[in-house]
């Protein structure tokens, strides 16, 4: 294992057992490594960041995660089960949303249920509920380019969330989104991971957001892909959205993995 | 502003039409009739209903033809656009009939099916069908990777993915195609009728041309324009109201 | 396609219909559809003729000139038009409605204007090639980047540097993209012409081989016709790529 857990002395050991485990997987792109012989696992119920420069794989391990894409070797195991390809487990939000631009937001935030086969009355109820639970009560029958960006994204997520998978992907979410409506959804996430009890893997480029959001960060570095370190905040839990941004630990770790990554910044 | 845009637009009309008629009056040759006298000949052949004889006649094989490679056009460029095989094996040749002169087919048409309608369809089908095919075939190919990526995480099949996902996204750039289909269908329409046998508008042109009565050809000329010109833009604002917003809506704007 | 890791030429399909197109051939299906070996014979015969030189060459004159005019005319109104508010509103109408009319129906006229022969073909081609070479300047003109154009005006650049140095650069691109269009469009309309005015280069030799039932030199013309009207568009796709390289990244 090339995890290390040295990072900070006070890091509790791992109280929860694992929803999902990736296991010595290597990806190839003809030439070029990918990633390398990773393994990584993911508590159930907790949001886990992978964290890294451009170029460092993140993308395509949640990929290879959803099915998306097959690992050269190596394997994804999800509540005991191989990963061979995308599943009703797992649910994904896009960091480019991938709304169907001619689907109103109600079939959008449908569309998984549809693919299902849940029947029309049905899945449009489930969709109604969640398309409120996001905040967009009302836009129903709007059509994703009537959106903003974020309006846009929470289409993405009431999506993700209406198939009522066990295991949430994100793929760097929030980047497409300005920066009031990022700090909105990362309050909102803390909620969900709080009240779905789901596990959360979100794929970010931002130290900030990862260190705000995550129960665990993977910080990953490229060439070939590799987990250098694995960071479990503990203090800052709880004690409200306010104050995390305030908490010692939150600055200490935000520095700590700044000066880790800044040499790999090209 | 909406109104100084019209109005220059009835401003340009009156330059060019007035510019026509001074040109018809010096006159520049003398096959060269005014606007008036033009547009009066328009007229007479609307009031004795002989154009819309003619109509009928020319827009037998546009319509026919239309509809053939309509079909078969979108039928070929969805599998195209699906398929490698059948990429590799028929794009070549849709790619070369869009660069190529096809007109240059036609004396062989006419020695193998005669003058009759059946040429003339064929004109049309090959003129309207290479951009049918290839704007079919590439918007299957360029539906954007990230949809496909989200209908198949979300498990869709093979038959959701095309049905629902593909083809819904592709349609403004099929239906784009067919206008621009259909604009050639109009070429090939009309060439058919000047290069095979003169029926229908073209007969107007060649006949009228043959007596020297110059202000019906030239009024048939001018209705052949303006109804091709009305209807393909008819068919562009059908485009833009059905597809609003289609073309939007992703990341990027 | 690939066979067996083996990654197949794009056009390499044309060679399978060229068997099947001989295969046809030899059955004697059908007189009008001669054997390839046949008309690949006869192609390499009728290229020497004087009557297929001189063919080419009207041709080719006639395309050349016509693709002249449509250049030299069309970039500049186009970037005209561009500029310029109040002729854009009275001239765009005119451009969009000539783009997509049926300019098969104008060779008539231009025949009675003109005559049947030389002129109304030069004209025909710079009919079809025109307008597209316009709208494309046009296009290219109003994209430039408003902060490029303040660029050029802050640090002083005098009209005519700022229109030769940056907006004929900036707008190149689409100027080209149209200017390829517009010559695919001339080949066609260099064709039509002469089939319509058919005393003039191919068409009076489509006229001579159809006359006589010359199957095979017909193909082979339309084979020489064909190859080289797609090898100028892929020509000029690959000119368009080398000197717009900076559309994407601007």
């Amino acid at each position: 294992m090339s995890q290390t857990n040295n990072a900070f002395d006070k890091a509790e050991p791992i109280e929860h057992e694992s929803a999902v485990s990736v296991r010595n997987v290597s990806k190839n792109y003809g030439e070029v490594e990918a990633l390398k012989d990773l393994s990584l696992e993911f508590p159930r119920g907790q949001l886990t960041s992978l964290l890294g420069p451009s170029g460092c794989g993140k993308t395509t391990l949640l990929k290879i995660i959803a099915g998306l894409l097959e690992p050269t070797s190596g394997e994804i195991i999800i509540e005991g089960k191989k990963v061979t390809g995308p599943g009703p487990d797992r649910s994904f939000v896009f960091q480019d949303f991938a709304l169907l631009p001619w689907a109103s937001v109600l079939r959008n935030v449908s569309f998984g249920l549809e693919l299902r086969g849940v029947a029309k009355s049905e899945r449009e109820a489930v969709a109604e509920r969640y398309i409120k639970s996001v905040g967009l009560g009302g836009f129903e029958h709007a059509y994703p380019h009537e959106l903003s960006g974020g309006m846009r994204q929470r289409v993405g997520l009431a999506r993700a969330l209406s198939v009522d998978a066990q295991v949430l992907l994100l793929d760097e979410p929030f980047s497409a989104v300005d920066e009031q409506n990022r700090r909105k959804f990362q309050e909102d996430m803390l909620e969900l991971v709080r009240t779905e009890n789901k596990t959360f893997i979100f794929v970010t480029h931002s130290i900030e957001e990862a260190v705000y959001v995550s129960d665990q960060i993977a910080i990953l570095l490229p060439r070939p892909s590799r987990v250098s370190e694995i960071i479990r905040p503990t203090s800052f839990r709880g004690t409200g959205v306010d104050n995390i941004r305030r908490s010692p630990e939150y600055l200490d770790i935000v520095d700590q993995i700044w000066a880790s990554l800044r040499n790999y910044v090209e | 502003m909406q109104n100084r845009s019209f109005y220059l637009k009835i401003l340009s009309a009156v330059i060019v039409f007035g510019a026509w008629e001074i040109a018809g009056r010096i006159p520049v040759s003398y096959a060269f009739p005014t606007f008036i006298e033009s547009m009066s000949a328009l007229f007479a052949m609307i009031f004795d209903g002989s154009i819309f004889v003619a109509y009928a006649e020319t827009l037998k094989p546009l319509a026919i033809g239309i509809a053939i490679s309509a079909t078969s056009g979108i039928v070929i460029g969805l599998w195209v656009g699906l398929s490698q095989r059948f990429e590799w094996l028929f794009s070549p040749i849709f790619i070369v009939m869009q660069a190529a002169p096809l007109a240059a087919l036609i004396p062989i048409l006419v020695m193998a099916y005669g003058i009759g309608l059946t040429s003339k369809v064929f004109v049309v089908c090959i003129m309207a069908m290479p951009v049918i095919v290839l704007n079919t075939a590439g918007a299957v190919r360029n539906t954007p990777s990230n949809i496909k990526d989200m209908g198949r995480s979300f498990l869709a099949s093979d038959r959701d993915i095309i049905l629902k996902i593909i083809i819904p996204a592709a349609s403004p750039v099929i239906f784009s195609g067919l206008r621009l289909g259909i604009s050639a269908g109009f070429i090939g329409a009309i060439l058919s009728e000047l290069k095979i046998t003169p029926t229908g508008v073209g007969d107007i042109i060649t006949y009228s041309r043959s007596i020297a009565d110059y202000p019906s050809m030239y009024a048939a000329i001018f209705s052949i324009i303006l109804l091709a010109v009305l209807f393909l833009n008819l068919l562009e604002r059908i485009e833009n109201t059905l597809f609003e917003g289609n073309n939007r809506g992703y990341v990027s704007d | 396609m690939t066979v067996y890791g083996y990654k197949l030429p794009v056009m390499s399909s044309l060679l399978l219909w060229g068997l099947l197109w001989e295969i046809v051939g030899q059955t004697g299906w059908t007189f009008f559809i001669p054997p390839l070996s046949e008309v690949l014979v006869t192609l390499f015969n009728v290229i020497g003729t004087a009557a297929f030189q001189k063919a080419m060459y009207e041709t080719a004159y006639a395309f050349i000139a016509g693709v002249f005019f449509a250049i030299v005319i069309g970039v500049p109104v186009g970037i005209l038009i561009g500029k310029s508010r109040l002729l854009d509103e009275l001239i765009l109408p005119w451009v969009n409605i000539f783009l997509s009319a049926p300019l098969t129906a104008l060779v008539p006229v231009l025949m009675v204007l003109f005559g049947f022969g030389m002129k109304s073909i030069i004209i025909t081609t710079t009919l079809f090639a025109i307008w597209i070479i316009i709208l494309n300047s046009r296009a290219g003109v109003k994209q430039i980047n408003r902060s490029l154009v303040d660029m050029a005006r802050c640090f002083g650049a005098s009209p005519l540097d700022a229109f030769f140095k940056v907006y004929l650069w900036a707008a190149m691109p689409e100027i080209l993209g149209g200017i390829r269009i517009g010559v695919i469009r001339a080949v066609k309309g260099v064709i039509i012409g002469q089939l319509l005015i058919s005393i003039v280069g191919f068409g009076a030799l489509f006229e001579l081989y159809s006359n006589n039932f010359m199957m095979s030199h017909f193909w082979a013309v339309l084979i020489v016709l064909f190859a080289l009207a797609f090898s100028l568009s892929e020509f000029l796709a690959y000119l368009e790529r080398r000197v717009s390289y900076y559309a994407a990244s601007r």
